[in-house]
């Protein structure tokens, strides 16, 4: 799951000045005519440059993002959701996986991404700095944060990248399912006992910010991405992605019974267009320079991952180790 | 048939796979690498199923529901070996702990694929498949990290000694140990630990790990009667936290 409508920085006009102005129209005419580009084939350094950025923040999104849902697989009430659970929250392990193969044939090795992850280096998604508090959170998380990711996947699985649409298609299909596991949850809490209920609801309150934050900043303050857009690396503008995932989601929200902590969110049915209360966009930019409730911690969870695992993948690169053969 | 024997031989085998698969969940996001994440994560939801399908036999035979036996039970009503309930530790020993558990785990589901209750019968028959990947999975581990370098060996020996007094408490005798084989439910613990025994031996024959002479471990027992390690407790607490704030409830 990734939002990731915040990634892309500047770039600079010269930024292709030095490529090959016949291969450039030839790569271009491809993408045009709607031709996916696949490993071995020339692109441009910068197409290669933001594809690598942005497949590889969303794999660190999909590991970062198994941290606060993986806190409550050991809570989760019952044998059906505790199984559920964990198969979602493996899923997401494994889009990371996929992901970073896919990052891979652009030509960064895996171990570096990782090193770039828990440097600081590289982003992940913004919404992994806050923290789960309740089993409401996780169930928040499964339904429409995973809703939020499937926005963004869809579109960008018509991407021009080969490798990284195959890929989102795979996670599009699991993401599918998990969307239907976290309402199912959210469901039953929001139409339980008042507990229940009280649980969801405070769930939605403390979610709802972050949540507006995921799809990145509004498309009238964020970095200029036409060329990006041109290449098909980024398929849609944040605030379309946001109009998008209001539209399909709201009306379920409200139709639980649940309030949204917003008194302008409404839909303007003149622009058929919804109308909300800005975002904080300070509040944005810090935490995803570092300042949030659960940076540090995300970080740290992953590095102490990293070095107790070191000894692990020392071992396999052994030269002298007995390689074994799968049995089957 | 006697149904207290037959009970208490699932209540063990239930009890195993649902705390060892919880313990292999807290590996989620925290994998050596994420290979091993999601393996041990297949594995949770394997042990933490087939312990699921365990309680719903038992209900037939008059347990309570599942749900409330596995999340409303305190720690001296369980019947786990210890072994499962350790915590996690290093990478090291939640590997041998994986693979001394899952080679037992593997005969033991052969060896009930026979017996004379159907259910549970039937039910071996289907999970043995499963328990095969995971016994697979450890023993090409064990043989990979258990000759690779001194520091792998190092700490898979040193997981090997600790976890071994552990791994022989599983094979503690029921009081019905007679009842079980005569009836032929099951063939008893003392066929399973022989041959269990001997395929362990083969596997880390094939390493640079040293297997002590059985005769000089001294097997914990206790899990089987309710007698638990400092660690379960906290562990049900935690798996209880939110089914407990309203057992009632629908989640």
């Amino acid at each position: 799951m990734y939002g990731g409508g915040n990634v892309f920085e500047a770039m600079k006009a010269t930024a292709l000045a030095d490529e090959d102005p016949k291969k450039l129209a030839e790569f271009e005419a491809r993408i045009d005519r709607g031709e996916k580009i696949e490993p071995t084939d020339w692109m441009p350094q910068l197409y290669r440059k933001q594809l690598i950025r942005m497949i590889e923040q969303h794999a660190h999104s999909e590991i970062i993002g198994a941290l606060p849902e993986g806190t409550w697989i050991t809570r989760a009430p019952g044998f059906k959701r505790k199984l559920a659970l964990m198969a979602k929250v493996q899923d997401e392990v494994g889009h990371a996986q996929l992901l970073y193969a896919a990052a891979e044939t652009l030509g960064k090795p895996r171990e570096q991404m990782i090193d770039d992850l828990i440097s600081g280096k590289s982003k992940y998604s913004n919404i992994f700095n806050y923290p789960a508090f309740t089993w409401a959170d996780s169930c928040f998380i499964s339904w429409l944060v995973d809703a939020g990711a499937i926005v963004n996947q869809l579109a960008n699985s018509k991407g021009s990248y080969g490798p990284y649409c195959r890929a989102l298609e795979r996670i599009c299909a699991e993401e599918s399912f998990h969307l239907k596991y976290g309402h199912h949850c959210v469901i039953h809490l929001a139409t339980g006992t008042k507990k229940q209920r009280e649980m969801m609801q405070a769930a939605v309150n403390r979610w709802w910010a972050p949540m507006m934050h995921f799809f990145g900043p509004s498309d009238k303050i964020s970095v200029h991405s036409e060329i990006l857009m041109k290449w098909k690396v980024k398929m849609a503008s944040n605030d379309e992605c946001r109009q998008q995932f209001l539209d399909m989601y709201v009306p379920k929200i409200w139709e639980l019974g649940l309030t949204i902590p917003d008194d302008k969110l409404r839909k303007n049915t003149e622009t058929g267009l919804w109308e909300y209360t800005e975002p904080d966009w300070d509040e944005f930019k810090r935490v995803i320079n570092g300042d949030g409730p659960c940076n540090k911690e995300r970080l740290a969870v992953r590095r102490i991952a990293e070095e107790r695992g070191k000894w692990v993948r020392e071992a396999l690169l052994a030269p002298k180790a007995k390689y074994v053969t799968p049995l089957a | 048939m006697n149904t207290e024997a037959l009970k208490e031989l699932i209540y063990k085998m239930a009890d195993d796979l649902l705390i060892l698969g919880h313990r292999n969940s807290e590996w989620t996001g925290m994998g050596p690498l994420l290979e091993e994440d999601i393996a041990f994560s297949s594995m949770a939801q394997d042990k933490v199923g087939q312990s699921w399908q365990l309680y719903k036999i038992l209900h037939t035979l008059g347990e309570n529901d599942p749900d409330t036996v596995a999340f409303m039970r305190n720690a001296d009503q369980f019947h786990n070996a210890q072994l499962c309930e350790l915590p996690n530790g290093e990478y090291d020993f939640s590997l041998i702990r994986h693979f001394l558990f899952d080679t037992a785990e593997l005969l033991k589901y052969q060896m009930l694929a026979n017996s004379s209750y159907t259910d549970l019968a039937n039910l071996a028959k289907k999970v043995k498949g499963e328990a095969k990947y995971h016994s697979m999975h450890a023993k090409i581990w064990i043989k990979q990290l258990g000759s690779a370098t001194p520091e792998s060996i190092e700490r898979l020996q040193q997981s090997l000694d600790v976890a071994l007094p552990y791994a022989l408490g599983m094979f503690e005798k029921s009081p019905y140990e007679k009842e079980i084989i005569d009836e032929g439910l099951f063939g008893g613990e003392e066929v399973l630990m022989e041959a269990w025994k001997a395929e362990v031996e083969k596997i880390i024959s094939d390493t640079k790990l040293i297997l002590p002479d059985w005769s000089t471990i001294a097997p914990v027992y206790g899990g089987r009667k309710g007698v638990h390690t400092k660690h379960l407790q906290p562990l049900l607490d935690e798996m209880s936290e939110v089914f407990k704030v309203d057992p009632t409830a629908d989640w």
